[in-house]
């Protein structure tokens, strides 16, 4: 066993995963988000599957506040691999003007984001749906099983979730029912970055330090990445050299300072601050325990 | 520790290449709440750096609101997820934490440690390379540790960690570390499978031996918990063991590629290999080891690969790819230890799911033969099993399987089972071996049939199992009835204990394990010689209640006949021919049926013998006429 290292077999158990919904499960579709933990999520399916293309399509849910070059990036990404990418829209949504400026963060993420996806897995009746999170990120995701079962109403419930045996997977579920599937479970955030610089996988180059225009509001740096940002009352954008170290919604996510312009540069900086990733989201700060009240609720 | 190595300021690159090299270990910590298990991992994550600041914030507000260590911070709080056991300040689930140090990476499982919580454990040792076990040290060993310890080693954990816990408590006491480590060392003799017990004095709360050696114990030598957790080494196991991997998809992309993918679950592969498709039994060749990164020239366990075949040879889901020199058996019928999962109790004879490997069957699960009581590891009569209970059960399936015993290989001896009507997991199980191999490709396929062999003896096979006390007269009768069968012109042949002993089973002693593989074998041999016609006259104290049933699952239905020779004990033992009750009493031999070691009586076999006011020859003519009358013999 000397030759396999902890990536070889995180990998090896990613593709495992994938497999077995592949095999077992009604209409998969795996949700892109387009950071960094999909894309390693993407580069899994690929290997998991080839020398055939993954069978199951992708999917975005866009809140219409994702970062322009996410967008460019997604459909690049899609367009060079010659992959089905499903684009998930809140209409009603769009059509009530919801954003996270005029509507608050909490509301927003809940119907351009949440309800979206809801409303995404009821249309297209997918009976499974990979999902990028890992059980490093926040406590209430340490307890999740891989195969995570959801009610007919999209909801979690964390008592009563199945035993994870081995590598043996029950993907059974009855009409109305869907499972959300983590294979990247058991990898750390270090595991990530180490994983992309191996592999070589392609990121947004968000996550790389550039020249953006920011301004800082309570102590967070928000990129000013269209005309829909309202500044406020001597608000001036700046030009800083910036990355980030999650993508979202762009007025939902914080820039941090720094020159690293390269994998190396990040992973090195991600191992000497001190500051854990989700911080840069807004929505899981208010309490510890958010998360699971989120997921119960239906969130991803 | 890793976060700490000088080269992320100097030498980020040599630092990523160091790192990308690590092995991964795979850990799971038992101990209930007042152990300090969540204590020991919100430890070793802070003693590798890896609770965030931002975590830690969160962490001393929680400390003041619910905390249970005063002015201190909590360290169960870093670990205890769910709100509802933060605030009730236990661990419900099953927690995976990671951490890693400059030499490996490690997940660790948190599994509460309470009985109703037996499946959460067995869930979290089911992927565990070592398990961590901790006790307290004012407390010493308790029906618990033996539980955990149990559990652990079923479910076949080789390496142990006996984590001896606040240590502070005892004034750091030599004397009591040494006095719980022998304790255990004697419990761990009675566990079922092999284990390596490393003992360490430790204090969570404190800090000592966690990543160093402290100076309130001088006396210990080493190594630290995380030293031994960085070196212990793991896995070589199922990479000398022949080639498994099950078929999880067929991979094809076009109609000039057909492969196979699978995650390799023992033994490795090159391009050539000759290799078997069970349960089919079509042989062939492999001929490539396709990858994303191109092709592979040879593979391992572990890894998830996809495999293209010499020949087209059928080959879907569920089939197994083997080493065509050593492939796995292929049946229908198990001996398999279970583990209930479920609040709503095994139903004996029902129909469940059971996945093992990519495939789906269907299971009849019988009554278990016996359940293990997880405290006192004793055998118990059981109808049926509830949630957290483990017992021993013969399940026969709609279909041939290839499998090898959990013991040899996991990952193609493990399954779970599956309510057919609310798709729940119910209960885990662990293959022991097989009772019935149908099918089973390496069984040579012969020309002479065992009814041709019995038709060319003109008689009907039967295996005539005598089950009694010592000295209760099985063999004094056996021999009396072989002598009315010969006589007859019956072929027959006596199994009896004492010789069988002298040969087959000479390696076997008189402990509750060699008792069963004593049965185990001789009933084999029994089966054998009733395929080749014969009637065998078994003579064997078979005192337990389970291998006398294997025994009956062997055989062909009808064929194995019970013969319960009831004496009393106080009988035999006036009896006493061979001086063996003497000595029993005396206690120069142990472990003897009746005295030191139970002795459970059928409950309906089909012959009763009382040998109190019967002789031999009278007990053998009753014997005789139940033959005639079953329609065994024609006189």
């Amino acid at each position: 066993m000397t030759d396999i290292t902890h990536l070889d077999r995180l990998e090896a158990e990613s593709m495992h995963i994938m497999r077995e919904v592949a095999a077992e499960c009604d209409h998969p579709v795996m949700l892109y988000s387009v950071g960094k933990d999909s894309a390693v999520m993407l580069h899994l399916a690929l290997k998991a599957f080839y020398p055939s293309k993954p069978p199951f399509p992708l999917m975005h849910v866009d809140t219409t506040w994702k970062f322009q070059e996410m967008i460019s990036f997604r459909d690049m990404m899609v367009k060079k691999l010659g992959l089905e990418l499903i684009v998930h829209k809140n209409e009603e949504g769009i059509r009530e003007g919801v954003g996270p400026f005029s509507h608050g963060s909490a509301l927003h993420t809940d119907i351009m984001k949440t309800q979206a996806l809801k409303q995404a897995l009821d249309k297209y009746k997918f009976g499974a749906a990979f999902g990028g999170a890992r059980r490093d990120e926040e406590k209430s995701r340490a307890k999740e099983r891989i195969f995570s079962f959801r009610s007919a109403e999209h909801r979690w419930d964390p008592k009563n979730q199945r035993p994870e045996l081995w590598e043996l997977y029950n993907t059974r579920i009855r009409a109305g029912e869907s499972i959300r599937v983590f294979p990247l479970s058991n990898w750390t955030e270090l595991d990530i970055w180490q994983y992309i610089r191996r592999e070589k996988v392609d990121i947004v180059p968000l996550y790389f330090a550039a020249e953006r225009p920011v301004v800082e509001r309570d102590g967070t740096l928000i990129m000013v990445d269209d005309d829909r940002m309202p500044l406020q009352q001597g608000e001036q954008p700046m030009m800083k050299s910036v990355r980030f170290r999650t993508l979202g919604c762009y007025p939902l996510t914080g820039a941090v300072e720094s020159t690293a312009n390269t994998l190396e540069g990040i992973i090195q900086e991600m191992l000497l601050t001190t500051s854990s990733e989700r911080q840069g989201r807004v929505i899981d700060h208010d309490q510890s325990a958010s998360m699971e009240k989120k997921k119960q609720e239906g969130y991803f | 520790m890793a976060h700490l190595d000088a080269l992320i300021e100097t030498d980020i690159r040599a630092y990523l290449i160091a790192h990308e090299h690590n092995s991964l270990l795979r850990c799971i910590t038992c101990g209930s709440v007042d152990d300090g298990t969540s204590t020991l991992i919100g430890r070793l994550l802070d003693d590798s750096k890896m609770s965030l600041e931002d975590q830690m914030e969160d962490l001393e507000r929680d400390s003041r609101k619910s905390g249970t260590q005063g002015e201190d911070i909590d360290f169960a709080l870093l670990v205890d997820g769910l709100a509802a056991e933060r605030e009730q300040g236990i661990t419900i689930d099953v927690a995976y934490r990671f951490f890693s140090t400059e030499k490996r990476k490690f997940i660790v499982a948190d599994t509460p440690g309470h009985e109703q919580y037996t499946r959460n454990m067995a869930t979290g040792a089911s992927t565990a390379d070592v398990a961590v076990l901790l006790i307290d040290a004012r407390q010493g060993i308790l029906t618990q540790t033996r539980r955990h310890a149990f559990i652990v080693s079923s479910l076949g954990i080789h390496r142990l960690v006996l984590a001896i816990n606040k240590m502070d408590l005892v004034d750091y006491s030599e004397a009591r570390y040494k006095e719980i480590v022998s304790e255990f060392e004697s419990l761990a003799k009675h566990l079922p499978g092999e284990i390596d017990i490393q003992a360490i004095p430790l204090s969570a709360l404190k800090g000592d031996n966690i990543a160093g050696l402290s100076d309130q114990t001088p006396w210990y030598k080493g190594p630290s918990l995380i030293e031994y957790l960085e070196t212990v080494s793991v896995g070589d196991k199922r990479i000398k063991a022949p080639f498994r991997m099950p078929v999880q998809w067929v991979n094809r992309p076009n109609l000039d590629f057909r492969g196979f993918s699978g995650k390799i679950a023992s033994g490795e592969i090159r391009p050539l290999d000759r290799v078997k498709i069970l349960p089919g039994g079509k042989e062939t060749q492999i001929e490539r080891i396709v990858s994303y990164d191109g092709d592979l020239q040879s593979a391992e366990p572990g890894q998830s690969v996809t495999l293209t075949l010499k020949d087209e040879i059928d080959c879907s889901r569920g089939d197994v790819i083997v080493a065509a020199a050593s492939p796995s058996e292929v049946a229908d019928q198990f001996q398999a230890h279970i583990l209930w999962m479920s609040d709503k109790r095994l139903l004996p004879s029902r129909r469940y799911l059971m996945k093992v490997g990519a495939k789906m069957v269907t299971a009849t699960v019988y009554k278990p033969k016996h359940r293990i009581d997880v405290n006192t590891l004793e055998k118990r009569p059981a109808k049926t099993l509830e949630l957290n209970e483990i017992g021993v059960c013969t399940l026969t399936l709609d279909q041939d399987i290839p499998f090898d015993p959990y013991q040899s290989v996991k990952d193609m001896g493990s399954f779970i089972l599956i309510d057919r009507m609310t798709n729940d997991t119910v209960a885990m199980g662990l293959i022991d071996f097989a009772l019935r191999r149908s099918g089973n490709i390496h069984w040579q396929a012969l020309d002479i049939s065992r009814d041709m062999l019995a038709e060319q003896k003109d008689q009907r096979p039967a295996v005539l199992w005598f089950t009694g006390l010592s000295g209760s007269g099985k063999s004094t009768i056996a021999n009396a009835v072989q002598k009315r069968l010969f006589s007859l012109d019956r072929h027959t042949y006596v199994l009896d204990g004492d010789n069988v002993r002298h040969g087959l089973n000479r390696d076997l002693g008189f402990t509750d394990e060699h008792r069963v593989e004593n049965i185990r074998r001789v009933a084999n041999v029994a089966n054998l010689m009733a395929d080749a016609g014969l009637i065998a006259l078994v003579s064997f104290i078979s005192p337990f209640r389970s291998e006398r049933n294997m025994a009956r699952s062997l055989m062909k239905e009808g064929e194995y006949i019970e013969i319960y020779v009831d004496t009393p004990l106080n009988v035999a033992e006036e009896r006493d021919v061979k001086g063996l009750y003497k000595k029993a009493r005396s206690g120069e031999i142990k472990n003897f049926t009746g005295i030191s070691s139970p002795y459970e009586p059928p409950k309906t076999p089909e012959i009763r013998i009382n040998t109190v006011d019967t002789s031999p020859e009278e007990a053998a003519e009753t014997i005789i006429k139940w033959m005639v009358d079953k329609g065994f013999l024609d006189l």
